[in-house]
Parts: structure tokens; C-alpha cells; sequence
């Protein structure tokens, strides 16, 4: 196992102060929260804080922490001294609050005494099943059309003896058309087991979370698409093929359009009732002057066409 | 017959579930005064008048869930978790019309 360096991960001296961890670990939960940030290892990130606060915060489990001695580095190959927990009492319990069920093999062997896998249930303790939650990443095509996705789960339970082990589990799950980012989907009964006879099991929520599209981009059950056109196209107005999630559509641009201008192609976004609408956001992009005749055509259209387009600017000077 | 692979169908939360204050509790392990608690600062926004008559959306699940993370694990009181979920609402509008825009080349 790794020697983790709590001091490191809270990005604190050996020797800080008691109120200085305190406000330490404040601000790293809000920058690492996983309902906050959105760095793709906050979840992570969170737990490993989590953890080391648990230790530094309580003077006692801290003291015990700190006669490892400063001569492990993070992430080394790690065993507890045989000596280990010699005057400590950790197993009566009372000073974790947190839920250490998702610390790390490191935290366990020091402070094992406090994790929920070695109480031993018995007799009549009876207690529901631990809900689950897991991220489902689905492409916005799935999510159109509805999908079956095969989840794997590590599922807690407690076996014969009360000890809490984890049971790898994969099962089918169905997506129905129209979901959307974060919604969940709640699998009643399908989460951990219960404790104790006729103890109801905890549910399974999946929440949906969309691949990134390379053409459409989706707010809701909305979906956006940046559609290019020609000058001439913009202006003289023209027919184009435009893509939709349920496949091409024609689409009429209306003559005299410029370039931010939004149409609306009703009911093309992702089903539900209402459906969502899709946008095609018009952008015009000018061809390349790279050539003589190209140039050539660039300055008739100069000639031909007096236009200003900056007009509004000049008004402020 | 492997039942562990055959196919799961879940209930989709979304606008078209509904949930009363008992079941909102019940799923959510929660007692009664919290989610009133939550409704008064804003953080929910059930149909109906009368915690007896409130219709709790499915998305409240999720609210409800991360409100009670923020709660605890950034020591913010109630009516600065509705702010946080607030903000964190529009963020995610931001975000997503900045996508928008970045996919411009």
C-alpha cells in the first residue's frame, strides 16, 4: 500500500496549526467539491482531502499520524511499523464523523479500527441497504434514441460474519429517448444489500452524462448547431441541408441574414413532451482570396458594393 | 437463467414524475422538516400551497442530494446553499453556451 502524505495533499507544513488545517480544508472543499468543480478528478480529489482531514484534524489520530516519522514520501510502498497503534486506542470509535467507508488501504491499516466493514453485526440489527449512484455517459445520439447499456457496480454488502465486502455486479440497464444531462434514472431495489433478515436493499440512480458532440451542442432538450454559409448565400437567401440528430433536414435560410442570426427548426431537438427544438446558429464564413481571379473578384465586389461595415462604431467618435 | 443480466428498466426522474413530501422523504432518507427547510430558503419549489398538497419534480432528487453535500461538507447554512445551487445552475447555462461559441473555427 501507498504512505500518503496528508500534510502534501492539504498543502500544509508538518508543524500547522490546528485553526490553520481548519481553514486549509475549507477552501480546498470548495475549490474540489464534486457538486462544484468540474475538474475531471474532483471526485478524487475530494475523497483524498476528505481523508486527511479526518487524520489531521483530531489532535489524537494526528500525534499517531506524525510518529510515522517524516522519512515516507507520497506515494511510497508503505507497512505499518510492527509497534503500530501502541498506545492509541482507536477502536472505540467516537471521533470519525465521516463516512470512511471510501478511505484509502493506507487509512485503514493506521485507523481501521473506525471503518464500518469490521463492525460485527449480530442478532436482530436489521438496516436498508445503501443507496448507489453512478455516472452514465451516453453519446447525444443514445440519448435520442434511447439505448440498453450494461453497468458494472461495485456493490457493498455484508457477508455472514458482518463484514462489509464488495460484490462486483454488472447488469442491463434501459435509457429511454430524451433524457438529458444530469437527469437521473432510479432503479428501485438494485442498490446495496440490507443488513439483517427482510432488511429492504437500497436503490441504483444513474445519472446521465453526455459525451461531447462534435457538431451539436445541448441546453436542455435544445440543440444547437453552428450552420456555415457563403456571403451569397447569407444574403441572396438559399437552401441548405442541414444535419439533426433525427437525421438531414432542407432548411430555408431567409434572404438579407446575417451571421449570429438563430432560426429555429421546431421539435428537431431531443424527444419529450414538450420535444426540444433544434437551432442552427448561421455563421458566414468568406472564401479565400488565394488566387488572382479570386482576388480580382473580391475588388469588383468592393467596387460594386459600397458598404460600411463598422458605420455604428463611427457614430461613438 | 443468469438474472443478473437481464435488462433493468428504471424510472426516468425527470418533470413528468412527481413525488409527495412523504415519498420525497422516504426516498431521500430524509425527515419532513428538512424539506420544509429547503422550500422556505428556495432551494425547492414544489407545486401547491400546502406542505400537504406539495409535488415535489423528479430533478428535486438531485437538488435535494447535493444541496444536503454542500450543507455538510462546506459548513454552509441553508440559505447559502440555495445561493450556491443557484450560481452553480447558472454556471452550467454559461458553460454551455460558451461551448457553443468555442466550437466556432
Amino acid at each position: 500500500m501507498e504512505y500518503k502524505d496528508y500534510y502534501k495533499i492539504m498543502g500544509l507544513s508538518r508543524d500547522a496549526a490546528q485553526d490553520e488545517i481548519k481553514r486549509a480544508y475549507r477552501k480546498l472543499a470548495r475549490k474540489y467539491h464534486p457538486d462544484v468543480s468540474k475538474e475531471p478528478d474532483a471526485e478524487a480529489k475530494f475523497k483524498e482531502l476528505g481523508e486527511a482531514y479526518e487524520v489531521l484534524k483530531d489532535p489524537q489520530k494526528r500525534q499517531a499520524y506524525d510518529q510515522l516519522g517524516q522519512r515516507w514520501k507520497h506515494g511510497q510502498e508503505f507497512r505499518p511499523p510492527p509497534d503500530w497503534n501502541a498506545g492509541f486506542d482507536f477502536s472505540g470509535g467516537g471521533f470519525t464523523e465521516a463516512d470512511a467507508s471510501h478511505f484509502s488501504d493506507f487509512f485503514e491499516s493506521l485507523f481501521g479500527g473506525f471503518r464500518p466493514g469490521h463492525t460485527v453485526y449480530r442478532g436482530e440489527f436489521r438496516a436498508r441497504g445503501e443507496d448507489l449512484h453512478a455516472r452514465l455517459r451516453i453519446s447525444l445520439e443514445e440519448a435520442y434514441r434511447g439505448t440498453t447499456r450494461t453497468v458494472s457496480l461495485s456493490i457493498p454488502q455484508y457477508d455472514e460474519q458482518g463484514r462489509m465486502r464488495y460484490r462486483a455486479r454488472t447488469l442491463k440497464a434501459r435509457i429511454p429517448k430524451g433524457v438529458t444531462e444530469g437527469q437521473r434514472i432510479r432503479l428501485a431495489g438494485e442498490g446495496g444489500r440490507g443488513i439483517g433478515a427482510h432488511a429492504p436493499p437500497g436503490d441504483l440512480y444513474l445519472e446521465i452524462e453526455f459525451e461531447p458532440h462534435p457538431v451539436f451542442q445541448v441546453e436542455g432538450r435544445d440543440v444547437f448547431l453552428q450552420l456555415p454559409l457563403a456571403p451569397w448565400e447569407a444574403a441572396l437567401g438559399a437552401q441548405v441541408s442541414v444535419p439533426t440528430l433525427g437525421g438531414t433536414v432542407q432548411m430555408k435560410i431567409p434572404a438579407g441574414s446575417q451571421s449570429g442570426r438563430k432560426l429555429r427548426l421546431k421539435g428537431r431537438g431531443l424527444p419529450g413532451r414538450p420535444p426540444g427544438d433544434q437551432f442552427a446558429i448561421l455563421r458566414i464564413d468568406t472564401p479565400p482570396a488565394d488566387s488572382p481571379a479570386a482576388r480580382e473578384a473580391y475588388q469588383r465586389f468592393a467596387e460594386s458594393l459600397p458598404f460600411n461595415p463598422r458605420a455604428k462604431l463611427e457614430t461613438m467618435q | 437463467m443468469n438474472s443478473e443480466q437481464e435488462t433493468r428498466v428504471g424510472v426516468l426522474l425527470d418533470e413528468s414524475v412527481e413525488f409527495s413530501l412523504s415519498e420525497i422523504c422516504s426516498t431521500c432518507h430524509v425527515h419532513a422538516e428538512l424539506i420544509v427547510q429547503l422550500v422556505e430558503v428556495g432551494v425547492l419549489e414544489p407545486r401547491g400551497t400546502e406542505p400537504g398538497q406539495w409535488r415535489f419534480p423528479g430533478h428535486a432528487l438531485r437538488r435535494i442530494e447535493r444541496a444536503l453535500n454542500l450543507q455538510r461538507d462546506l459548513e454552509i447554512n441553508l440559505a447559502g446553499v440555495a445561493l450556491a445551487l443557484d450560481l452553480l445552475d447558472e454556471i452550467d447555462q454559461l458553460r454551455s453556451r460558451l461551448r457553443m461559441f468555442e466550437s466556432e473555427t
